[in-house]
């Protein structure tokens, strides 16, 4: 009897632990040094971790003890007013920029700050910029070539060819991007919306498990961001994906959860009406 | 076959390489076999000249692949280039023997007159042909190692990129020119005899010579194709346009600029060694910033990315110089910094680009680059 309860106390401060802990904790001189060879450790949910992240460029905090995680294969919305660190917390998952505080791990035992960006897209984190930025010079068939996974050292380059699986994978996205009839144009001579398409393509032939999208519809016309929306709801499911977007409508036809930034920490996260009705977030977005 | 695939869509590389056959032809024929008093013989001064120009050439070769290619400005590369013909004289240095003016076996000349009693270290080895040609490309690969090393890891690029490369070259004239750093100081090294147990001054050496520069120059033609053509190629001019672009999409960017600023310096250090026997000498001059920055200018003249282009500019804009120097010696500098002002208001991909506009029109693919396709699609 009196066993029992004493075995019981810390089961019940372990649980309490784990409650607030999303994340399994182990000292970090134990940790080996991260390594993409093994699967992804999703097996408490999330694929993406952000704890407590703060990035301050001269003393100004562009993010601020940020927090967010994100579940394999869920397609999030982030909205934010101008300035709220939403293109920052990219550069922080992607290691552009390290920051001065905070942990960001990829599935369980990935920590991401201890890599170097090439790392990172490599290990399965793809990232498609605010401005949309495709190899001008470079046709439209050899820019998805060249974003493809395999082996992308100095030495491989010089003696690479393509095998036929490469080549149907090459098609496959060119098709799913509807770029088929201009795969051998210029990239530079596309349309914009079709510049944006063709960079979510790149970030497709990574076969990414999270795909970070920065304003992906900006620019586009109407009947583009329809199919902007389609193609990324698509892609949810088999990749975790992260769009940051001021297109209110667009985020509407697309979200399930939407997390609101603001001041570099998140003001609100939930459904789109939830967040419609946060009187917090409607301060914030009136208020400007 | 592998020169089939490396010059197909390349029509400058492909008149370039039948150009360069036909001097190796044509040049030795008009020299060795037309008596002098033809009007056809040609002389041993002009095959000397049209063999200084191939090595500039292929200088202005290595440059291309870094600048044109990868957006890298060397303003430091003739470095490579006087190192590589460095390493060429001392082994021509050692080849003198006895036949110095204080006749001793072991020290060159210059170095008896400082009365230094035995070789310095760095300088053992040079009597080997061999041992001399590996630092020939060593030397200059491995300076290019550690200071792309440095610059590349520290991200520094653009113009800051560009000072320290100058800065660079300019370091290595100050300590060239030293008598103490044993290079043979402000008169270099020179009053060569033979190479190869050929005498240098011989009119058969020199045709020797010519077609090695020849050969040395279609090699450094072929090989730069096979670079810019494949992959690596395409991820090289990829950091070119769009550096984050690539390095988000998986690749070590430092890894490639590094890789390519030492290829490109290996093949400056071999244009530096066929030039030094053919001019005679090599002193610190080689390594005046000036000479960095004139080769910027046969490139830009001559058309950025095109390897061709770099090739043309070399060679049309040597040409002029020596025309110009022996007409009006000192104004040669300003008509170089004019022409360097017209070609980039005017001309922005030089004298190929001008060549090439009237085919850019009918196949508007192309225009809008200027850059080889690649044409490896799936069916
Ligand atoms: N490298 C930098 N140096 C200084 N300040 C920066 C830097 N990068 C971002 N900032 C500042 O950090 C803040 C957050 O910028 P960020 O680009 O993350 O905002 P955002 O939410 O993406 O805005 P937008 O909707 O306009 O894209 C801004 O005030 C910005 O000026
Ligand atoms: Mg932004």
């Amino acid at each position: 009897m009196s066993m029992s309860s004493v075995l019981e106390k810390p089961a019940s401060l372990l649980e309490r632990a784990r409650a607030s802990y999303p994340r399994d904790r182990v000292f970090e001189f134990m940790q080996p040094r991260p390594a993409f060879d093994q699967p992804v450790d999703t097996r408490k949910g999330p694929i993406l971790y952000v704890e407590g992240v703060s990035v301050s460029f001269d003393g100004f905090k562009a993010l601020n003890n940020l927090s967010l995680y994100i579940n394999d294969g869920e397609l999030r919305c982030i909205i934010g007013p101008n300035g709220a660190g939403k293109t920052t917390m990219m550069d922080v998952i992607t290691g552009k920029t390290r920051p001065d505080q905070g942990q960001v791990y990829f599935g369980q035992t990935i920590n991401l700050l201890a890599l170097q960006e090439h790392e990172i897209a490599r290990g399965g984190i793809g990232r498609k910029f605010q401005k949309p930025t495709v190899l001008e010079t470079l046709s439209v068939y050899d820019n998805l070539e060249l974003a493809m996974a395999s082996n992308k050292g100095v030495w491989s380059c010089l003696l690479h060819t393509l095998n036929g699986e490469q080549r149907d994978r090459i098609a496959e996205v060119l098709h799913l991007i509807r770029l088929t009839a201009q795969a051998r144009q210029q990239a530079g001579a596309l349309s914009h919306g079709q510049k944006q398409w063709l960079e979510i393509g790149m970030l497709l032939m990574q076969n990414p498990r999270i795909l970070l999208v920065d304003e992906p519809v900006a620019g586009m016309t109407g009947e583009e961001t329809e199919r902007t929306a389609e193609l990324l709801t698509s892609l949810a499911g088999r990749h975790a994906v992260i769009v940051v977007e001021h297109d209110m409508a667009f985020v509407r036809s697309i979200a399930r959860t939407v997390t609101v930034l603001h001041q570099g920490s998140v003001l609100a996260e939930g459904s789109m009406d939830k967040i419609q009705n946060d009187p917090k977030v409607i301060e914030v977005y009136l208020g400007e | 076959m592998l020169i089939r695939r490396l010059l197909e869509n390349d029509r400058g590389g492909q008149i370039v390489l039948l150009v360069l056959l036909a001097l190796l032809v044509v040049v030795p024929l008009l020299s060795l076999g037309v008596s002098d008093t033809s009007v056809w013989h040609l002389s041993t001064y002009n095959v000397t000249l049209l063999g200084k120009y191939l090595c500039y050439a292929l200088l202005a070769l290595s440059l291309d692949l870094i600048w044109g290619y990868c957006g890298i400005l060397s303003l430091g590369h003739g470095a490579f280039f006087a190192l590589g013909g460095y390493c060429m004289g001392m082994y021509l240095m050692r080849q003198i023997g006895d036949r110095g003016v204080y006749g001793n076996p072991e020290l060159p000349d210059f170095m008896v007159f400082l009365n230094w009693d035995h070789l310095p270290w760095y300088w053992h080895g040079f009597d080997m042909f061999w041992f001399a040609m590996l630092m020939v490309v060593l030397v200059p690969g491995l300076l290019a190692l550690v200071f792309g090393w440095l610059a590349f890891r520290s991200r520094v690029t653009g113009v800051y990129l560009s000072i320290i490369t100058q800065a660079l070259t300019y370091a290595l004239l100050l300590t060239f020119f030293r008598n103490e750093a044993g290079f043979g100081g402000n008169n270099g090294l020179t009053d060569f005899k033979d190479i190869l147990g050929f005498p240098v001054q011989a009119d058969t050496t020199r045709i020797g010579l010519f077609i090695a520069s020849v050969l040395a120059l279609m090699l450094g033609y072929l090989l730069c194709r096979l670079v810019v053509t494949s992959r690596l190629g395409r991820v090289i001019v990829a950091i070119r346009d769009a550096e984050s672009r690539t390095r988000f999409s998986g690749y070590q960017v430092e890894h490639f600029k590094l890789w390519l600023f030492v290829l490109s310096a290996m093949l400056a250090g071999i244009a530096g060694a066929l030039f030094v026997p053919q001019v005679g000498i090599i002193n610190p001059g080689e390594f005046s910033p000036l000479n960095s920055i004139e080769l910027v200018v046969w490139v830009a003249v001559g058309g950025r990315a095109t390897l061709f282009g770099a090739i043309a500019g070399a060679f049309s804009v040597n040409y002029a110089k020596t025309w110009f120097t022996s007409l009006y010696p000192e104004a040669w500098l300003f008509a170089l910094g004019a022409l360097f002002v017209l070609v980039t208001l005017f001309l922005p991909k030089g004298l190929v680009g001008l060549a090439g506009q009237r085919k850019w029109r009918r196949t508007p693919k192309a225009a809008l680059s200027g850059l080889p396709q690649q044409q490896e699609y799936a069916s």
